[in-house]
């Protein structure tokens, strides 16, 4: 089976356990958005797709092979391109350069400097200023188009919006449908319902580490998905299934 | 007339000084390993010279290879075998493994060599000099460490600034987890840099060895303290500073020496303690990486 396949996934923090035998299923060229609360371990569950955190158990497929025990570093390389809560920017670094060392998968593709400064338009002009002098909106498509830079077969976007202004957001959210033109995989994070379900073909909520909703987004109802969200609906709410 | 003289003196000294800090500098720009061994494994790098001249015959000029080949292998392991791990304990991990191996290698060059001189004689290239007139003279040889150093730091700002590897190393500098998700491996680049922070400090070694006309163990706990000086004079973090710090360190102890014979170190340090004081970030610190 093409695209990403988690099965039974547990994960957490040394004693601590943040997500409980997660399954779910991206195909290729689909776009899933994660929704829940604060803590819900969304942010969990990117980084044990990416390989920066390992799960205590379970499976984690990528194109049919089984990548569970490939480090960060070869997940990478394989095409998995994270977007780090934080943005974690080079500060250091210019814009540029930040999206230079992006190319560090060595990955040939679709995405060049070239590819990104037509995407993400306002990098262009700003592509000599060390990163830590961007505002936030400017940091976090550096961040995107870092990721591209890699060239990622699955990208996965955390919290793309988090603390930015609607107007930045929309310039941001602007640059998906080109992203995914290539075939791209997206896992994305996002809070805003309206715009979720305005990208998503695939919905997936999580609620205290468990999967309380899943589906095609086009199934699925806002009302269901708030349910889910403040984990007010009842435990045998409309599993969908594609 | 003698007071340019000891200037012209001191910043072709300073040449060395300024070598043997852009390694130490490195080293710390990118993994925060105060490497307190520099001074010894500098030594090291003199000794490593001497040796393959005095007892496998290489000529003395090649030498310089042969102490950086020795060096720059001697960094790989050092850093796979101790520092990685090190790192990965604490901060302050890796600092204790340095001071470490700085008693180690004086200790070890006593008992193999004992405690003479290895000679390191470049003949006529020693005392060779041009002469500017009006009794000004510089000599062939520190006039070739200046270029040197001058070549190692451009030849590093360079790689730093203007080569792929480069910015991947500055980047690592800055958050070595997120490099891993560009597919890059942090420790293969720590290993880079303690490679060519081996490197420089062995050619450093070599040409200081040449310079006193051999070596003997327990140099290193001056020089690390000079290029240590170097960096903090310099400002941290930028190689051109690192330059300034060896040459204003180099002009400081040839001044201390044209007063008295005993003053130079103390020179040195006085220079050192007043930057300290009156400009702690150095004559050209920077809060990041060059
Ligand atoms: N580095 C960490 N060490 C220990 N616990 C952690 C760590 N990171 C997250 N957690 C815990 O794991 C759980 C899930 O956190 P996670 O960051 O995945 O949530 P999230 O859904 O991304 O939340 P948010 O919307 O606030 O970003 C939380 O209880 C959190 O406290
Ligand atoms: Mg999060």
């Amino acid at each position: 089976m093409t695209g990403l396949e988690l099965h039974a996934v547990d994960a957490g923090y040394g004693d601590f356990q943040a997500l409980f035998a997660i399954s779910l299923h991206v195909a290729e060229g689909e776009l899933l958005a994660l929704v829940g609360a604060n803590g819900a371990g969304k942010s969990t569950l990117l980084r044990i797709i990416a390989g920066s955190l390992r799960p205590f158990r379970g499976s984690i497929r990528f194109d049919g092979a089984d990548i569970a025990d490939l480090s960060d570093i070869r997940r990478a390389r394989a095409g998995i391109g994270l977007v780090p809560e934080g943005r974690r920017l080079f500060p250091s670094l210019t814009v540029e350069e930040n999206l230079r060392v992006g190319a560090g998968t060595g990955r040939k593709g679709r995405w060049d400097l070239k590819g990104v400064y037509e995407v993400l338009p306002l990098l262009a002009e700003r592509r000599d200023r060390r990163a830590a002098r961007l505002s936030g909106g400017e940091q976090q498509a550096v961040a995107i188009g870092r990721a591209l830079m890699g060239n990622p077969r699955l990208l996965l976007l955390d919290e793309v919006s988090l603390g930015l202004a609607p107007v930045v957001v929309d310039q941001l959210y602007a640059a998906l449908p080109d992203i995914r033109t290539s075939g791209t995989t997206v896992v994305l994070v996002e809070q805003d319902l309206s715009r979720t379900f305005a990208v998503a073909d695939r919905l997936c909520c999580l609620l205290e580490g468990r999967i309380a909703l899943s589906g095609l987004a086009s199934a699925l109802t806002r009302a269901q998905v708030t349910e889910a969200y403040f984990g007010t609906a009842s435990v045998s709410a409309p599993e969908v299934t594609s | 007339m003698t007071w340019v003289n000891t200037i012209l003196q001191g910043l072709l000294l300073g040449g060395i000084f300024a070598m043997a800090a852009g390694g130490l500098s490195l080293m710390f720009g990118v993994m925060r390993i105060a490497n307190l061994a520099h001074g010894d494994l500098m030594i090291l790098g003199g000794y490593a010279a001497a040796v393959s001249t005095l007892h496998l015959g290489v000529p003395v000029p090649l030498t310089v290879l042969v102490s950086m080949a020795v060096l720059g292998g001697l960094g790989y392991l050092l850093q796979r075998t101790l520092l990685d791990r090190a790192m990965a304990l604490s901060e302050l991990a890796p600092m204790m493994v340095t001071f470490g191996i700085a008693v180690m290698i004086p200790n070890a060059l006593a008992e193999v060599f004992s405690n003479d001189a290895q000679p390191l004689n470049i003949g006529a290239l020693g005392t060779a000099s041009i002469e500017l007139g009006g009794g000004l003279a510089i000599g062939w040889f520190p006039l070739l460490t200046v270029v040197a150093a001058v070549l190692v730091l451009t030849g590093l700002h360079l790689f730093l600034h203007r080569t792929q590897i480069g910015r991947i190393t500055r980047a690592t500098a800055d958050d070595p987890e997120v490099v891993r998700l560009m597919g890059v491996d942090n420790l293969k680049i720590y290993a880079l840099t303690t490679v060519i922070s081996l490197v420089t400090v062995a050619l450093a070694g070599t040409l200081y060895a040449m310079r006193q006309g051999g070596v003997t163990p327990y140099e290193g706990q001056l020089t690390v303290l000079f290029a240590f000086e170097t960096v903090v004079i310099g400002g941290l973090g930028s190689l051109w500073g690192t330059l300034a710090g060896g040459l204003v360190l180099g002009v400081a102890q040839s001044a201390g020496a044209q007063i008295s014979p005993d003053l130079p170190l103390l020179a040195g340090h006085v220079v050192f303690l007043l930057v300290l004081v009156f400009r702690p970030q150095g004559l050209f610190g920077r809060s990041v990486l060059a």
